[in-house]
């Protein structure tokens, strides 16, 4: 008898918790859909921003911009370096080691710090000033952990046997590498990647003072920019503009829906790939 | 022979590309090391090291930089976000990894992936215009307190601590579970006496990781906590983050001001490497 209320008791409570955060995401997103969607105009969408219609299409344009820019940095940066880790570093070398343990570490920094750091670094001691650019490299230091760990990850999900073959076939280790290993981890080096334009689209602390918040389409790198998440953060906080603030959470919150999709669609086709692979090995 | 040669070059110019991409990692850790030491330092020797750390006011007009309070308002909202947080995705995590159905898991795991990828500003704004007036409204004050803050940062690590849990508790053998099950526990017993306890190192780590965020979260917290520099004075008061005295007054701030507001960076840093540490400790502990 003790023992089934017991075993009820503990049911109830796993519930409760998950109703709790299933609850959590329902009353955001739900909120946010519900009172955000009346207030999308089409005059929040003009290429021009300015105090009266309060566009968010500049910081659209600037978001993709800054994603992109930020990517063609950290992509090469985080894929070479996983390389080296998996298919280069001798085994257990202490510059191994080192390399996981500042990544370690970059990954746990907040973003307020690499906000910081990226307006004393970028902004002020190379001269860049509050710019795309600032932002951008601020934003890859950011992500190149996030990009590391997951082509890490997908790269040595790669059988060994697949080298074996290519330099058995003569090929080198360079070859091997992009001939062989890369192509067959693509799918789970781009979860990387869709990652961290997650990260991206939704930062703000990084960007305030490394990328200011200039709400026009940069003429050029060197130009300050804001991102739709921190053309959000300026609007709400300045308090004037609560129904646009709404209508930018919901564009907001549709980009992430995106990218998660993206990403489940992404990870659905690496299990297929992998089932594949084993339905090839014993058919 | 000439073309071995090339391939050579070709080989040993890649590996020297792969290497040096690998050590960007190490230069980014050591020049914001170096950059926020050789900042923060100068200032924080000026102050005085106790007096910046233990002093009870922040008033830059008068040159007075004590960041007591704002080192207490991260701690307190960081311990109301785990009162918040830690039961509801310990709990989500157990039921994920243990009782769900294949469906209800299904469904679940992205809406969990889904609440970690809402921006922190997007969080921010549900608590300015949700649980502010809630708050303002139930309790009284004006709404932007430490009790608002700590529980929308109980929201957002929510999902860290379910995703870190849940492949902890995913990693206990089986033979544990059927172990208990032969002794006569009902599945609820097991699952709590046999299986949490088995993975308890995961879940502490997933605990860390969420202190981690939010004890680094800004945005968010800046726009519910009221950011009094006073000392906190109670849950429903407002307290000020070291995050968000940073963000709030790096815009405008000159001189030893901003020497002391990277000082207060530095402070955060050496909080962040601490608890880095500490996972690292677990980590190791429960491979």
């Amino acid at each position: 008898m003790r023992a089934k209320i017991q075993a009820r008791l503990y049911r109830t409570a796993v519930y409760a918790g998950t109703a709790f955060s299933v609850g959590v995401l329902l009353l955001i997103v739900g909120y946010i859909l519900i009172k955000g969607i009346p207030h999308l105009s089409p005059e929040l969408f003009a290429w021009k921003y300015n105090s009266s219609n309060v566009s968010m299409m500049p910081a659209i344009i600037n978001t993709l911009l800054m994603t992109l820019l930020s990517l063609l940095v950290c992509v090469p940066l985080g894929i070479g370096a996983a390389i080296w880790l998996t298919e280069y570093a001798p085994r257990g070398s202490k510059l191994v080691k080192l390399v996981r343990m500042t990544a370690e570490t970059l990954s746990g920094i907040p973003s307020i710090i690499y906000g910081l750091f990226g307006s004393l670094f970028f902004v002020v001691a190379l001269k860049m000033g509050l710019s795309l650019l600032s932002g951008a490299l601020t934003l890859s230091i950011m992500v190149l952990p996030t990009i590391m760990r997951t082509t890490e990850e997908a790269l040595l999900a790669v059988p060994d046997s697949y080298r074996e073959g290519s330099f058995g076939l003569g090929a080198g280790r360079l070859r091997t590498t992009f001939k062989v290993v890369l192509p067959s981890a693509v799918p789970g080096i781009l979860s990387g990647v869709i990652l961290a334009i997650g990260r991206i689209v939704g930062e703000t602390a990084a960007l305030i003072y490394t990328a200011g918040t200039v709400a026009k389409v940069p003429g050029s790198l060197l130009d300050s920019t804001r991102t739709l998440a921190v053309h959000m953060y300026t609007i709400s906080t300045e308090g004037l503009y609560i129904g646009q603030s709404y209508a930018t959470a919901v564009v907001l919150l549709g980009m992430v829906l995106l990218i998660n999709s993206l990403s489940a669609f992404i990870a659905k086709k690496v299990g297929h790939s992998t089932a594949g692979k084993q339905e090839e090995k014993h058919p | 022979m000439n073309k071995f040669k090339v391939q050579a070059m070709k080989e040993g110019s890649a590996k020297a590309a792969f290497t040096f991409t690998a050590l960007v990692s190490i230069l980014a850790v050591a020049l914001i090391c170096i950059f926020l030491l050789a900042n923060g330092i100068p200032g924080m020797a000026k102050i005085g090291v106790w007096d910046f750390l233990s002093g009870e006011k922040w008033k830059p007009g008068q040159e007075i930089f004590g960041i007591l309070p704002f080192i207490l308002g991260s701690i307190y909202v960081t311990a109301g976000a785990l009162v918040a947080g830690v039961p509801a995705g310990l709990l989500t995590a157990l039921y994920l990894s243990r009782f769900a159905s294949r469906k209800a898991a299904k469904l679940l795991r992205p809406a969990v992936q889904l609440l970690a990828g809402i921006p922190s500003v997007v969080y921010g704004f549900f608590g300015l215009v949700v649980l502010v007036p809630l708050v303002r409204e139930g309790f009284g004050g004006t709404g932007s307190s430490l009790l608002t803050a700590s529980v929308l940062l109980g929201m957002m690590i929510l999902p860290t601590i379910i995703t870190v849990a849940e492949s902890a508790l995913n990693a206990v053998p089986a033979s544990y579970y059927e172990g208990a099950l032969a002794l006569g526990a009902t599945h609820e017993r097991s699952v709590f006496h046999v299986i949490f306890p088995a993975a308890k190192s995961g879940v502490m780590a997933g605990i860390i990781l969420g202190i981690g965020r939010a004890i680094g979260e800004a945005t968010a917290v800046m726009m519910v906590a009221g950011n009094r520099t006073s000392m906190p004075k109670g849950l429903l008061k407002g307290v000020r983050t070291l995050t968000s005295n940073i963000v709030i007054e790096m815009g405008y701030a000159t001189d030893l001001h901003r020497e002391a507001l990277i000082a207060t960076a530095v402070v955060l840093f050496v909080f962040i490497l601490l608890i880095n540490v500490l996972t690292g400790i677990l980590k190791r502990r429960s491979d």
